[in-house]
């Protein structure tokens, strides 16, 4: 494989088995999806300040599901439904994972290719299908899944109870699955590659963090997507083949169903299962990438390394055994509640160890603001913002009343959505002159970042006054309660912030597109970086190094390392005479 | 028209967009210089920004906290309720002293270490006392609110309930029904299979201890007395949720779940209190469907007396199927 062998437009840019070229797919994929996303928020939110209101726009998008410009109430929850599965799965899972992955890990560690480019490939073009699949149901007759993302049954197992669940939701069910067996071919291979293929002095105390966060991210997305497989699959069962795993004691529009014996709180503890390990998922990719970021852009090592790595294990270990604080309210034993806040709460112990060591990173260093460093500090921000509130949610005492509330959309916008939003937007800017040899307009950067970072604030901050208002969450319009009345001055608050994020998202995608075709060109190591992937040459090549794959003689974070002649020492140089590793 | 004129509009923003890069590349290039270098400049305006977006942000969220502050629920009006207020502000000022303390640091770093050609950083790659100091600190706060979390718990959800007057909510697509136990305080037994005609709620009638079972619409609670809420759903999960009272319990098709609580303050003290139009509701928080947003039944606490009055006036069960 180490030769430059001979690529055809098909195997060089649409078949293609080379990791740069799929983590390209993925992230252009993503990149069209979390547009997608982007608009249909944009149409729910038009709707929530405005309750009742016509918007031309409106009937102009979605036709006869907002007749007369009045969005439908039905298509609001299919809007609400799509926004949240196309952001959690498309954009922060397949679009940020098989990114990142799939670009840094051989770079990083001193690798051809993953360990099989075929494996690799398929799971994109499974990603691929489930997304063709997804976007296909936007387009049936009763609409797309309108369920909520985390699709409970009954509701998104009966057609008569929504009428997302009819055909839409068949699709969701058909296009989840096809993602689930991208996502653990792509999982499978990362582990695979990161554990076998690491090139001479590569251990794993030398790993960067980033491939720490990957590795274990793909570890808890192998241990985790196969449950949510099968709970789709008990599901699919009850919806199509009168089964009755989910599905007990119904009557629905007069109709007496004759399942029994089943019960949807199982459903609830499988997706759970799958759901909470899904959101660190998300967060960890975003959480190494900026650790790299940091490090550079303060040209220091990043502060406890040990401690650093110790805290992803931390957090990838507790994950699994604490879903069922998204349950506390489904009459579960009180004792168990009990547990599950016991093991939540104690999430927030290494959250802590690594908030503090960013700062310790921070603290003395000699920061260049690349956009990408001002997207890793924000998101140490929003991390912090948002673990704290977790602190209230995984409390099941104060979670009675919170549950399901406008605080938990603030929640897990802030902690999860802006934070991995950040990182994945610092690994773009930090990557993008590795990924197409061009650099990315700073400025533009910098007006991206600071519309983004103001905007993104401006829209999930006020979300914790509604919910602590007691509005409830997924509410096509909250003038049915007098209680809530005053509550739309916030809403308007948060939907000018929601349009205004959204169109400093346009300067994003146009610097994008402009600097793959005309951004100047990039040196070869324009952050003065330590990592491998900086000493493969600008072009692309299958193979990345053109001679012999470099050696490893030091970590990645020697950066203003005394008597070193540069503020940066590339991970290949040997030690020098009586130099001690950190 | 309007469709045009944005389709130019947005065509022109984007012209204009390309001639700013392709003009400050041309400027740069003159100068010999890289636009997309970070330089001091840079560095100094950005770490300034930062320090600026501290009091912007910090000010915005005191801002919220002032003005909105008349938005957030009343203060509970049900017994466990008030226990978890209590942990909810020492939580809540436990993580606003945090917040405040941890973002302005955070911002002032990035100002106070804004990079410099001539600066060289601090190489300093770990401190084990230090972290060890900043694990064990947490953890000790942690343990503290886990321990005042989960009393709380335990009192909010082990209630005694051997006094408690027992009613059912009764959740469907897209309403509430309540069904109280009359004078021996039992339901009679119920079966999904049961429901017909105006037996909405499937009440077995040949239990006898559904002979004095009263369904109604509104529900009626005296105060200071306990009650013990029993959920069923009909349909799809519903959730009942009474957020004045600081209550919570999904309804679950196939399944029974109950919530007790002890209403502390009558309709009328909360109007004087809130205003004339304060009413305890009864709300989904679920997603049920399409009307999902408005699924809601009155709760009125009042006296003795005026609860003898009300509950004199509803037909039991037996009486409304009965009657023709
Ligand atoms: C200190 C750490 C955290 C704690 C204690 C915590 C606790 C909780 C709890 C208890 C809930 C359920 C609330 C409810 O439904 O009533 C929740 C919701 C959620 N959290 Fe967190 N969380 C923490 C950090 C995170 C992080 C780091 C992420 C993601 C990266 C995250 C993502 C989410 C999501 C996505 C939901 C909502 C899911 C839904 O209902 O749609 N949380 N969190
Ligand atoms: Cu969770
Ligand atoms: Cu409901």
């Amino acid at each position: 494989m180490s030769e430059h062998h001979k690529e055809t437009f098909i195997t060089k840019y649409i078949f293609s088995q080379d990791h740069k070229m799929i983590a390209k797919q993925f992230l252009i994929t993503g990149m069209f999806m979390a547009v997608i996303g982007m608009i249909m928020s944009a149409l729910f939110r038009l709707q929530l300040a405005n309750p009742g209101q016509s918007f031309a726009i409106l009937e102009m998008l979605l036709g006869k599901w907002a007749p007369g410009g009045v969005l439908d109430p039905s298509m609001y929850l299919a809007l609400v439904t799509m926004h949240g599965t196309i952001l959690v799965f498309w954009v922060l899972t397949a679009g940020l994972s098989g990114t990142f992955a799939n670009f840094l890990i051989p770079l990083q560690i001193g690798a051809r290719d993953m360990a099989s480019g075929f494996l690799n490939m398929l799971s994109y073009w499974f990603f691929f299908l489930a997304t063709v699949v997804l976007l296909w149901s936007l387009f049936v007759e009763t609409g797309p899944a309108s369920g909520g993302w985390t699709i409970y049954p009954p509701l998104s197992a009966l057609p008569q109870a929504i009428p997302g669940s009819g055909t839409g939701m068949t699709l969701w069910l058909t296009s989840i699955a096809l993602f689930i067996v991208g996502s653990l071919l792509g999982s499978l291979n990362y582990i695979v590659t990161i554990l076998n293929l690491r090139t001479k002095g590569m251990s794993m105390q030398r790993l960067p963090l980033t491939i720490w966060a990957i590795l274990l991210t793909a570890i808890l997305g192998v241990l985790s997507f196969p449950v949510l497989l099968a709970a789709a699959l008990l599901l699919i069962m009850d919806r199509s083949f009168g089964t009755s795993f989910y599905l007990s004691d119904i009557i629905i529009n007069g109709e007496v169903l004759h399942n029994a014996g089943g019960s949807p709180i199982l459903f609830e503890h499988l997706f759970w299962f799958l759901g909470h390990p899904e959101v660190y998922i998300i967060l960890l990719p975003a959480l190494g990438i900026v650790s790299e970021v940091i490090a550079v852009n303060s040209r220091k090592p990043i502060f406890g390394y040990k401690a650093m790595v110790g805290a992803l294990l931390a957090i990838a270990f507790l994950s699994f055994i604490v879903w069922g604080h998204h349950m506390f309210m489904t009459g579960m034993n009180p004792f168990l509640g009990s547990v599950f806040t016991f093991t939540t709460l104690l999430i927030a112990i290494p959250s802590a160890i690594k908030v503090f060591n960013y700062l310790a990173t921070l603290w003395k260093g000699n920061i260049q603001f690349t956009p990408a460093m001002l997207f890793a500090i924000a998101l140490v921000s929003t991390f912090i913002t948002g673990g704290l509130t977790g602190l209230i949610l995984g409390d099941s005492a104060l979670d009675i009343n919170v549950h399901d509330t406008y605080f938990v959309v603030g929640h897990f916008h802030i902690v999860m959505g802006l934070t991995a939003i950040y990182g994945m937007f610092a690994g773009v800017y930090h990557w993008f002159p590795k990924m197409y040899g061009r650099m990315m307009n700073k400025n533009f950067g910098y007006i991206h970042f600071w519309g983004t970072f103001i905007s993104a604030y401006g829209v999930f901050f006020p979300m914790h006054f509604l919910g602590l208002a007691g509005l409830p969450r997924r509410y096509y319009t909250n003038s049915a309660f007098p209680m809530f009345d005053g509550l739309t001055d916030i809403n308007s608050v948060i939907t000018f912030f929601a349009l205004s994020g959204a169109a400093f998202q346009l300067i994003f995608i146009f610097n994008f597109f402009y600097s793959i075709f005309k951004g100047t060109k990039a040196k070869q190591n324009p952050w003065r970086s330590n990592t491998l992937e900086w000493t493969a040459p600008i072009e692309r090549i299958h193979g990345n190094w053109p001679g012999e794959i470099p050696h490893v003689y030091r970590w990645p974070y020697d950066y203003s390392k005394p008597g070193a002649d540069e503020d940066f020492v590339p991970q290949n140089q040997p030690l020098k005479e009586g130099e001690v590793e950190h | 028209m309007t469709n045009i004129l944005i389709a130019i509009i947005v065509f022109l923003i984007i012209a204009l967009l390309v001639q700013i890069l392709r003009v400050s590349e041309l400027l740069s290039e003159i100068n010999n210089t890289d636009v997309n270098e970070v330089t001091d400049e840079d560095n100094n305006t950005q770490g300034k920004l930062y320090l600026a977006i501290t009091f912007i942000f910090l000010g915005f969220v005191i801002w919220q906290m002032v003005y909105w502050n008349h938005f957030l629920l009343p203060g509970a009006s049900s017994v466990h309720g008030e226990i978890i207020d209590g942990l909810m502000s020492f939580t809540m000022n436990l993580i606003l002293v945090v917040f405040f303390i941890l973002t302005p640091l955070l911002f002032y770093y990035a100002f106070k270490y804004r990079g410099k050609k001539t600066n060289t950083a601090y190489f300093y790659s770990h401190n084990n006392k230090l972290e060890i100091i900043w694990t064990i600190v947490p953890t000790i706060v942690l343990s503290c609110v886990i321990v005042y979390g989960l009393q709380t718990w335990n009192k909010a959800m082990n209630p005694d309930t051997s006094q408690s007057k027992v009613i059912e909510i009764y959740a469907k697509q897209f309403d509430w029904t309540a069904r109280y136990s009359g004078s021996d305080n039992q339901l009679g037994k119920a079966n999904y299979k049961l429901v017909k005609g105006r037996n909405q709620l499937g009440v077995d009638l040949n239990d006898e201890k559904s002979e004095d079972d009263i369904v109604v619409r509104e529900v009626h609670l005296v105060k200071d007395q306990s009650v013990l809420l029993k959920f069923r759903s009909r349909d799809v999960i519903h959730s009942a949720y009474l957020p004045h009272f600081r209550v919570q319990m999904n309804c679950v098709p196939g399944m029974n779940t109950q919530f007790a609580f002890t209403p502390t303050q009558t309709t009328a003290e909360m109007k004087e209190q809130e205003g004339e139009d304060f009413e305890f509701i009864l709300l989904c928080n679920k997603i049920c469907g399409v009307a999902h947003y408005n699924m809601q039944m009155k709760f009125v606490v009042e006296t003795q007396e005026e609860y003898d009055a009300w509950i004199a006036e509803q037909k039991t069960l037996k009486n409304t199927l009965t009657l023709k």
